[in-house]
C-alpha cells in the first residue's frame, strides 16, 4: 500500500508531503530528490528502489508526483492511483503547475486525505468528490442541510458517482472518441509495430438516475448479435470492415461488468459532468493516417541530403489538422538549408531536429520537404545513430476503425425518452509516437 | 573567467552563462546548450576565417560547457591555434582548454607538443609560465616523454627568471611523481642542490619540494643538500622577521620553507659534520626558544605559522632521537600544548608526545604529564583527541605506572565511544599482561574487561587468559575462584561463560573444598548459564561437564542425566548432539581409568608471542605509531611469555591471523588436509591464539585441544624452493592416459584438482586447464607456466594467459592454453605450478597432455588404395613396428574406440583378416603434413598385439608406435 505521496516541482524542492504510514520516514523525501531529480543521468525508470523502499513518479510539466512504499504493492494499482490523482487536481483547478499547487494546497490536503485512507485508495471520482471538498476553487453551491447529509450515504452507497435529484433543462450528452495512434515503421515501408489507444470520454448532462446502453463495432458483440439477430445485422457483420478486434478494454466503475461479461452489452448509470466511460486497445486493422518516406544521403563526411515525403491516407473530404514532422539532425550540424512545397520548416538547433509544420492537409494529398545539412568534422569516431522521423498530427476520424453503433438512455421516471436527448458524437485521431526510421 | 581587460570583455559568453544559469530545468538548459553548440560549429565551420578574440570566446564556451558535464568533440584544432597567438589571454584559454579536454591519446598532441616547445624557447617568461603550468595539469606519460629532458635545463639555466624557475621546479615534481623513470636528474642534480642557495625565496621553495622528493627516492645522490639545507635553515631561523619581506607572514619569517626545510632533513640521518650539526642543534633550540617567547600578534594565523614549525622542528627531533636534551625540552614543550585550548593544537601533542614516548631519552618526561593525558581522554570532547590520548596512555606505560594506567582505561572503557572500543579492550588486555607483576591482578583485570566490554573482547584475549592461568599453577586457584564469582552475577557475559567453563572445567577442583562452591554447586551455575548461550559455547560447556565428571565423580549422574536428556541427545546441532551422545557414552562406558586419562590437565602451552598483540598491529594497520613503539617494548614484555621465540613472528602473525579459522572439528573427525607444511587450519582454532604457521595444534586452546590432543596431521614433503619441480613421476603416466582422450582429470591431490578440455583442429589447438581448489582455504599466489623442454620450442607453439593469483576455497579457475603444431615433436610440453597453501609453497610439475596424434586428420580411403600407399612407405625407416602384451584383455569394441580416439579414420573391410584393424590419418603440423597408415593385429590366444606404423617421416612413426604401444 502507498505509504506517502510527495510533490516536488522542478528544482527538486517539496510542495506537498504527506506521508500515510509509519514505515516511510521524512528521509524519504530527500532519497528521491537526490537519486532520481538530481541524479546525474537521467532516470528513465518510473519505478525506482532506494534502500528497500520503491518510489513510482510521474511528471507532469515541471512537477513531479512520486509514492513511497516499503511495501510489495501493485504497481499497476499505484500509477492508476497517480493518473487519477493528476485528474482529480486538474478537474479542481487546472493545469498542474509549481503556482497552481502552491496556490491550492489546502485543497490539495484535504484530497489527499479523502482519496487515500492509510495508504488503500479511496473514491477518487471527481464528480463525488466535488460534492463534499468544496475549496474556494469550485463555484461554492450553497447546499441545503438535507442535501449535505445525503453526502455521506450517497458517497458510500451504491452508486457512488452520482448523486440523486439531478435536473436539466436540457438533456444532452457529449461522447468523444479519442485515439492515439503509435507506430514504428522501417525505412523501406515495413510496420514493425503499430498500435492505437483509445478512450470514450463521454459528458452527460442528464436528469434523474438515467440507465444508458453504449453500443460500437467491437468485432465480439457484433458476432454474437449476428448469430441470434436478423439477417441484416449479419450480412453487415461478416463484411468484416465494419466491426473490430479489441485486444482489451477497461471501464469506468459504473458500467455493470457482469452485464458485459453475460451479453456484452455496455450498460451503466452515468456519472453527472465528463468522464472515461471506456479505455482499450487495437492492434488489427488500423488506418495509419500518413505514411513518411524518408531519403537520407550522405554526401561526404561533411554534407547529408535529406528528403522526406508524406502521404496522407484517408477520405479526400477529410482535414487532418496540426501536422508536424521532425527529422532529427546530426549532432555536428553547422548549417541546414530546407526547401518545402507547403506548410513552414525551421532548423531548431537547440533540439537539434528540423521541425516542418503544416497546418491543413486533405486525404490522398502527398508533400515533400528537402534540405541540406553541412557538419563540421569532429574527432569522435562514434557513426551518427539516425534516429527516427517522428511524426504529429491529428485527424478527425478513429484510426482504429471504431464507430459508435447507439447511446441509448432510458429514465423510467421522469417522464423523457432516448429521444429527447441530444446527442453529440465525436471522433478524433491523434498521433502518439508515429516515428518512421531513416 | 580570466581578468578581462576593457573591450577584452567576453560578452557573448557572459550572456549565455546567465542564460544558463536562469534556465528553469535540466531540458531548457539542455536546450539552451545545444543552441549554442549548433551557433558554435556553424561559426567554426571551415570557410570562414575567424579572428583570434572570437575563437578565445567561443572556446571559452566550450569550456564551459564541458564543465556542465556535456560532451565536446570539436573545437580542439581552434583551442590549439589559440596556442600560437601572441595575446596573453587567447594563449591561456587555449591552454586551459587543452589541459582539461585534451586527452593523452589524441591526435593533436603533436601540434600542442610543438606549440609548447615554441613558449618554452621563448624569452618571455608569462609564456614559459603557461606552458610549463600546462605540462604539469595534463601531466601524463606523453609529456613527461616530450619535456622532462628540457625542464631541468630551464630549471638551472642561469638566465631563467625567478618565476619561471619556480614554475619548472613544481612542473618538474610533478613530472616526476607520474614517470619517476623518465625525469633523471643525473648531470643536474648538483646544480639543483644548490637551489636551495638562490637568492630567491620562492625558487628554494619551490626546488625543495622537489628535492625532497628526489631524495626520498634516491637519498645518496642528494646528500649533499643537508649541510645547505641546515645552512638555509639557520639563515630564515636567525633572521629578524623583517629581513625576509615578502616571504614574512604574520612575523614569521618564511614558514613554509621552513618547514619544507625541515621536513627534508627528516629524510636523512643527523650529520656527521660536527660543525654542520652544530648549527642545526642551534636552530633546532632557536626554534624552542622562539616558541616560548610571548607571541608578537594575536592573530590566529601567527601562531598556526609558529607551531607549524615548531611540530616540524620536533618531528625532526624524534627522527633524529639522539638528542636527550631536546628531547626533553620538545616533550616539555608538548607538554604545554596539551592543556592548549586548541584542540588541533591537543591532538597534535598527544600525537607527537606518542612518538617520544618510545625514545628513551623521553620517555620518563612523557611520564610527567601522565595525570593531563588521563584527564584528556576523561573529559576531552573531541573522539579523535580522546582515541590519541588512549594511545599516548598505551605508549607510556610501562611497570612502574602500568596499575594506574590500566584502572584508567578500563574505568574509561565503561564510556568509551563505541568506534574505539575494541582496541582499547585489546591494549589494556596486552598492557595487562605486559606488565603484569602478579598474576591475580591480570585475571582481575582480564575478566573485568569481559564484563565492561564483553563483545568488544575478541576471541584472543580470552584465549590468552586461560593459557596463562593454565601455564600458571599459582593463579589457577585464584582464577577459578574469580571466575566463580564473576558467574555469580545475574547476567554475564557469553564470553565470560566462556572462561568460566573452561577454567571451573580444569581447575574447578581447587575451590571444591569450599561448601559454597562444592562440585554441584558449580555445575549448577554453569547450566544455569547453559540455555542462554550460543553453539560454540554450549559445545564448550558440555566438554566443561565431562570434565566435570573426571574431577567430580559425584556429579556424574546429575551430569549424565543433563546429558542424556532430549534438548541435549536430540539437539538439532550436529555438534552439540555429537558431543551429548559422545560424553555420554564415555561417561557410562569408560572406566574412571580411562576417563581419568582421556580428560586429563591440559598440558601447558608453549610460549609464544601474544596473539593479541597481532590483533591489534592488523586493526591499526601498518606503520601506527604506537604499534611500533610496541616493538621496542618487548624487552620489557618477557616476564609473562618467558622471552623465547618473538622476535621475528610479527609478519607471520599478520598473515597468519587473516586466514579464515574454520570451526572446531570434534576430535578431528574431519579429514584434516595432509599435504602443506601442517595448514594452519587443520581443524584448530589456535591459528590465532599462537601467531605462528607452524603452531602445533595439539596445544590448543580450543576445545579440541581441551579435550585430546590430536597429532597434527602428517605434513606431506612438498617441495618449498621457488625453482619449477621435477615433474611428478606418475606425470608420463598421466600423459598417456590422455592420448585417446582429450577430456578428463588431468590430476588431483587433497588440494587441487586440474581438469582439461581440449579441442583440435588441423595444427591448431585450445586448451582449458581447470584449477580447483579442494579446500576452504584460498591459495594465494597462485601462478602457472608452460614450458617447452629443449628443442621443442620449435616444434610447438604454446600461449597461455596468466591466471588469477587468488583461488578462493572451493573455487576454480580456468585457464587457456593455444597451441601451434609447428612441425611434429617427441616431448610434451611442461606445466608448472605454484601456489601457497596457507604459507606453504606448493610447487608441481605436470606433463600437459600434447602429444603429436592431437593433430590427426582422418582420411577415410578404399582397400586398394590404403595398400597402395602401404606400400609406397615401404622404407624401413618409414615403419615401425612393435609386437607387445595386451595389458587390458582384448576387447575390440574398447580397441576400436581407442584408435577412433586417437583421432585416425578406422578402416573397414580393408584387412583381409577382418580382425585387424586399419586406420588412416595425416598429421597436419605448420610446416609440413605426415600421412600416417596404422595396422593394429591383435592375436587373441596368445594375448598380444602386433602394431605396425607406417609415415613418411620416420619420426613421427616411431612416436606413434610408442605412445599407442601404451594404450592397448
Amino acid at each position: 500500500m502507498i505509504g506517502g505521496l510527495f510533490i516536488y516541482n522542478h528544482k527538486g524542492e517539496v510542495l506537498i508531503s504527506r506521508v500515510y504510514r509509519d514505515d516511510i520516514g521524512r528521509n524519504a523525501v530527500d532519497a528521491f530528490r537526490v537519486n532520481v531529480i538530481h541524479a546525474r543521468q537521467q532516470v528513465r525508470s518510473p519505478v525506482t528502489n532506494i534502500a528497500r523502499t520503491s518510489f513510482f513518479h510521474v511528471k507532469r510539466a515541471n512537477i513531479w508526483l512520486a509514492a513511497v512504499t516499503k511495501q510489495n504493492v501493485n504497481a499497476a494499482m499505484v500509477f492508476e492511483f497517480l493518473y487519477k490523482m493528476c485528474d482529480v487536481m486538474t478537474a479542481y483547478f487546472g493545469k498542474i503547475s509549481e503556482e497552481n499547487i502552491k496556490n491550492n494546497f489546502v485543497l490539495i490536503y484535504e484530497l489527499l486525505d479523502e482519496i487515500l485512507d492509510f495508504g488503500y485508495p479511496q473514491n477518487s471520482e471527481t464528480g463525488a468528490l466535488k460534492t463534499f471538498i468544496t475549496q474556494q476553487g469550485i463555484k461554492g453551491q450553497h447546499q441545503t442541510k438535507e442535501e449535505q447529509s445525503q453526502i455521506t450515504s450517497q458517497v458510500t452507497g451504491q452508486i457512488g458517482w452520482r448523486r440523486e435529484g439531478i435536473k436539466y433543462r436540457r438533456n444532452e450528452l457529449f461522447l468523444d472518441v479519442l485515439e492515439s495512434v503509435n507506430l514504428l515503421m522501417s525505412p523501406q515501408g515495413q510496420v514493425l509495430s503499430a498500435h492505437v489507444s483509445g478512450r470514450v470520454v463521454m459528458k452527460s448532462y442528464l436528469s434523474g438516475m438515467p440507465e444508458c446502453k453504449f453500443g460500437m463495432n467491437d468485432k465480439i458483440v457484433i458476432d454474437k448479435q449476428g448469430k441470434g439477430g436478423t439477417t441484416d445485422e449479419a450480412g453487415k457483420s461478416s463484411s468484416g470492415k465494419q466491426s473490430i478486434a479489441i485486444d482489451d478494454c477497461t471501464f469506468h466503475q459504473c458500467v455493470r461488468l457482469s452485464k458485459f461479461d453475460s451479453e456484452r452489452s455496455i450498460s451503466f448509470i452515468p456519472p453527472d459532468g465528463e468522464y472515461e466511460l471506456m479505455r482499450y486497445r487495437t492492434t488489427k486493422d488500423i488506418i495509419l493516417p500518413f505514411r513518411v518516406i524518408p531519403l537520407v544521403r550522405e554526401v561526404g563526411r561533411t554534407k547529408l541530403e535529406v528528403k522526406v515525403v508524406i502521404k496522407s491516407n484517408f477520405k479526400p473530404s477529410l482535414l487532418a489538422q496540426k501536422i508536424e514532422v521532425r527529422i532529427p539532425t546530426p549532432l555536428n550540424t553547422s548549417g541546414v538549408q530546407v526547401i518545402c512545397m507547403k506548410g513552414k520548416a525551421k532548423y531548431k538547433a537547440s533540439e537539434n531536429a528540423i521541425v516542418w509544420k503544416i497546418k491543413r492537409m486533405a486525404g490522398m494529398k502527398e508533400s515533400q520537404i528537402s534540405a541540406e545539412i553541412e557538419l563540421l568534422p569532429t574527432n569522435d569516431k562514434k557513426k551518427w545513430a539516425r534516429p527516427p522521423i517522428s511524426m504529429n498530427f491529428e485527424v478527425p476520424f478513429a484510426p482504429s476503425g471504431l464507430k459508435v453503433r447507439y447511446l441509448k438512455v432510458f429514465e423510467s421516471k421522469l417522464n423523457y425518452s432516448d429521444h429527447d436527448v441530444i446527442k453529440w458524437v465525436r471522433y478524433i485521431g491523434r498521433s502518439g509516437i508515429y516515428e518512421t526510421r531513416c | 573567467m580570466p581578468a578581462v581587460s576593457k573591450g577584452d570583455g567576453m560578452r557573448g559568453l557572459a550572456v549565455f552563462i546567465s542564460d544558463i544559469r536562469n534556465c528553469k530545468s535540466k531540458e531548457a538548459e539542455i536546450k539552451r546548450i545545444n543552441k549554442e553548440l549548433a551557433n558554435i560549429r556553424s561559426k567554426f565551420k571551415g570557410d570562414k576565417a575567424l579572428d583570434g578574440y572570437s575563437k578565445k570566446k567561443y572556446v571559452c564556451k566550450l569550456l564551459f560547457i564541458f564543465l556542465l558535464g556535456h560532451d565536446i568533440d570539436f573545437g580542439h584544432m581552434e583551442a590549439v591555434n589559440l596556442l600560437s597567438s601572441n595575446k596573453y589571454t587567447e594563449k591561456q584559454i587555449g591552454y586551459l582548454f587543452i589541459s582539461v579536454l585534451v586527452n593523452s591519446n589524441s591526435e593533436l598532441i603533436r601540434l600542442i607538443n610543438n606549440a609548447i616547445k615554441n613558449d618554452l624557447s621563448s624569452r618571455n617568461p608569462t609564456f614559459m609560465c603557461l606552458a610549463l603550468h600546462c605540462i604539469a595539469n595534463v601531466g601524463s606519460r606523453e609529456m613527461a616523454e616530450a619535456f622532462a629532458g628540457e625542464i631541468p635545463r630551464i630549471l638551472v639555466a642561469g638566465d631563467t627568471m625567478d618565476s619561471v624557475k619556480q614554475s619548472a621546479a613544481l612542473c618538474l615534481l610533478r613530472l616526476y611523481k607520474t614517470c619517476p623513470d623518465l625525469v633523471l636528474m643525473g648531470e643536474w642534480t648538483s646544480r639543483v642542490v644548490h637551489l636551495l642557495n638562490d637568492q630567491h625565496m620562492g625558487v628554494v621553495t619551490a626546488a625543495i619540494s622537489l628535492i625532497t622528493c628526489l631524495s626520498q627516492k634516491n637519498p645518496d645522490e642528494f646528500k649533499t643538500c643537508v649541510s645547505l639545507a641546515v645552512s638555509r635553515l639557520s639563515r630564515i631561523v636567525s633572521s629578524a622577521s623583517t629581513d625576509l619581506q615578502d616571504y614574512t607572514y604574520y612575523f614569521v619569517p618564511a614558514p613554509w620553507l621552513s618547514c619544507k626545510l625541515l621536513r627534508l632533513l627528516q629524510c636523512y640521518p643527523p650529520p656527521e659534520d660536527g660543525a654542520v650539526k652544530g648549527r642545526l642543534v642551534e636552530c633546532l633550540e632557536t626554534i624552542l626558544n622562539k616558541a616560548q617567547e610571548p607571541p608578537k600578534s594575536k592573530k590566529v594565523q601567527h601562531s598556526n605559522a609558529k607551531n607549524a614549525i615548531l611540530f616540524e622542528a620536533i618531528a625532526l627531533i624524534i627522527h633524529y632521537d639522539s638528542e636527550p636534551n631536546l628531547l626533553v625540552r620538545a616533550c616539555n614543550q608538548l607538554g604545554q600544548f596539551l592543556q592548549h585550548r586548541e584542540t588541533n593544537l591537543r591532538y597534535l601533542a598527544l600525537e607527537s608526545m606518542c612518538t617520544l614516548a618510545s625514545s628513551e631519552f623521553s620517555h620518563e618526561a612523557v611520564k610527567t604529564h601522565i595525570e593531563t593525558v588521563i584527564n584528556a581522554l576523561k573529559t576531552e570532547r573531541d573522539v579523535s583527541v580522546r582515541q590519541r590520548a588512549a594511545d599516548l596512555l598505551y605508549a607510556m606505560c610501562d611497570r612502574s605506572n602500568a596499575k594506574q594506567i590500566v584502572a584508567e582505561m578500563l574505568s574509561y572503557l565503561e564510556t568509551a565511544d563505541y568506534s574505539i572500543r575494541e582496541e582499547m579492550v585489546l591494549k589494556v588486555a596486552i598492557l595487562a599482561e605486559k606488565y603484569a607483576v602478579d598474576y591475580s591482578w591480570y585475571v582481575d583485570t582480564i575478566l573485568n574487561l569481559i564484563r565492561i566490554a564483553g563483545d568488544y573482547v575478541s576471541e584472543e584475549v580470552w584465549y590468552r587468559v586461560i593459557q596463562i592461568v593454565i601455564n600458571r599453577d599459582d593463579v589457577q586457584g585464584y582464577a577459578a575462584k574469580t571466575v566463580f564469582e564473576a558467574l555469580q552475577a545475574p547476567a554475564c557475559h557469553e564470553n565470560m561463560v566462556k572462561v568460566g567453563g573452561y577454567i571451573l572445567g580444569e581447575f574447578g577442583n581447587l575451590i571444591a573444598g569450599d561448601p559454597r562452591s562444592s562440585p554441584l554447586v558449580q555445575f549448577n551455575l554453569l547450566h544455569s548459564k547453559f540455555h542462554l548461550c550460543s553453539v560454540p559455547t554450549r559445545a564448550l560447556l558440555l566438554s566443561a561437564y565431562i570434565k566435570f565428571i573426571n574431577l567430580f565423580p559425584e556429579t556424574k549422574s546429575t551430569i549424565q542425566e543433563v546429558l542424556r536428556c532430549d534438548s541435549q541427545i536430540r539437539n538439532s546441532d550436529v555438534e552439540l548432539q555429537q558431543r551429548a551422545v559422545e560424553y555420554l557414552k564415555l561417561s557410562s562406558i569408560a572406566s574412571t581409568d580411562v576417563l581419568a586419562t582421556v580428560l586429563e590437565e591440559m598440558p601447558p602451552f608453549p610460549e609464544r608471542e601474544s596473539s593479541i598483540l597481532a590483533k591489534l598491529k592488523k586493526k591499526k594497520g601498518p606503520g601506527a605509531v604506537s604499534v611500533n613503539e610496541l616493538e621496542d617494548g618487548k624487552r620489557e614484555g618477557g616476564e609473562l611469555n618467558g622471552g623465547g621465540e618473538r622476535a621475528d613472528s610479527s609478519a607471520m602473525a599478520a598473515s597468519n591471523a587473516s586466514t579464515p579459522s574454520p570451526s572446531a572439528d570434534l576430535l578431528g573427525l574431519r579429514p584434516a588436509p595432509a599435504v602443506g607444511s601442517a595448514p594452519p587450519s587443520a581443524g584448530s582454532l589456535l591459528v590465532d591464539v599462537f601467531s605462528e604457521g607452524s603452531a602445533a595444534p595439539s596445544a590448543g586452546v580450543n576445545d579440541d585441544g581441551f579435550l585430546s590432543s590430536a597429532p597434527p596431521p602428517p605434513a606431506a614433503a612438498a617441495a618449498v624452493s621457488e625453482e619449477p619441480a621435477p615433474p611428478l613421476p606418475e606425470a608420463e603416466d598421466l600423459l598417456n592416459k590422455f592420448v585417446c582422450k582429450n577430456n578428463g582429470v588431468l590430476f588431483e591431490n587433497q588440494l587441487l584438482q586440474i581438469g582439461i578440455k581440449s579441442e583440435y583442429r588441423q595444427n591448431l589447438g585450445r586448451m582449458y586447464l581447470f584449477y580447483g581448489n579442494k579446500t576452504s582455504v584460498q591459495f594465494v599466489s597462485f601462478s602457472t607456466t608452460v614450458s617447452c623442454p629443449d628443442e621443442l620450442p620449435t616444434q610447438l607453439n604454446l600461449q597461455t594467459k596468466t591466471v588469477e593469483p587468488l583461488i578462493e576455497g572451493g573455487a576454480q579457475v580456468q585457464q587457456v592454453v593455444n597451441i601451434e603444431c609447428l612441425t611434429d615433436f617427441v616431448d610434451a610440453p611442461l606445466l608448472n605450478i605454484k601456489f601457497r597453501y596457507g604459507g606453504a609453497l606448493q610447487n608441481l610439475t605436470l606433463k600437459l597432455p600434447v602429444t603429436i596424434n592431437k593433430f590427426f586428420q582422418p582420411t577415410e580411403m578404399l582397400s586398394q588404395e590404403f595398400f597402395q600407399r602401404w606400400k609406397q612407405l615401404s622404407q624401413p625407416q618409414q615403419e615401425a613396428q612393435k609386437i607387445f602384451k595386451a595389458g587390458h584383455g582384448i576387447d575390440t569394441e574398447v580397441v576400436k574406440a581407442k584408435l577412433l580416439g586417437l583421432g585416425t579414420a578406422l578402416l573397414e573391410n580393408v584387412d583381409p583378416n577382418p580382425e585387424n584393424f586399419v586406420c588412416a590419418g595425416v598429421i597436419q603440423t605448420k610446416a609440413q603434413q605426415v600421412g600416417c597408415l596404422l595396422r593394429l593385429e591383435p592375436n587373441a590366444q596368445a594375448q598380444m598385439y602386433r602394431l605396425t606404423l607406417r609415415s613418411s617421416k620416420d619420426t613421427v612413426s616411431k612416436r606413434l608406435c610408442e605412445l599407442l604401444s601404451e594404450q592397448f
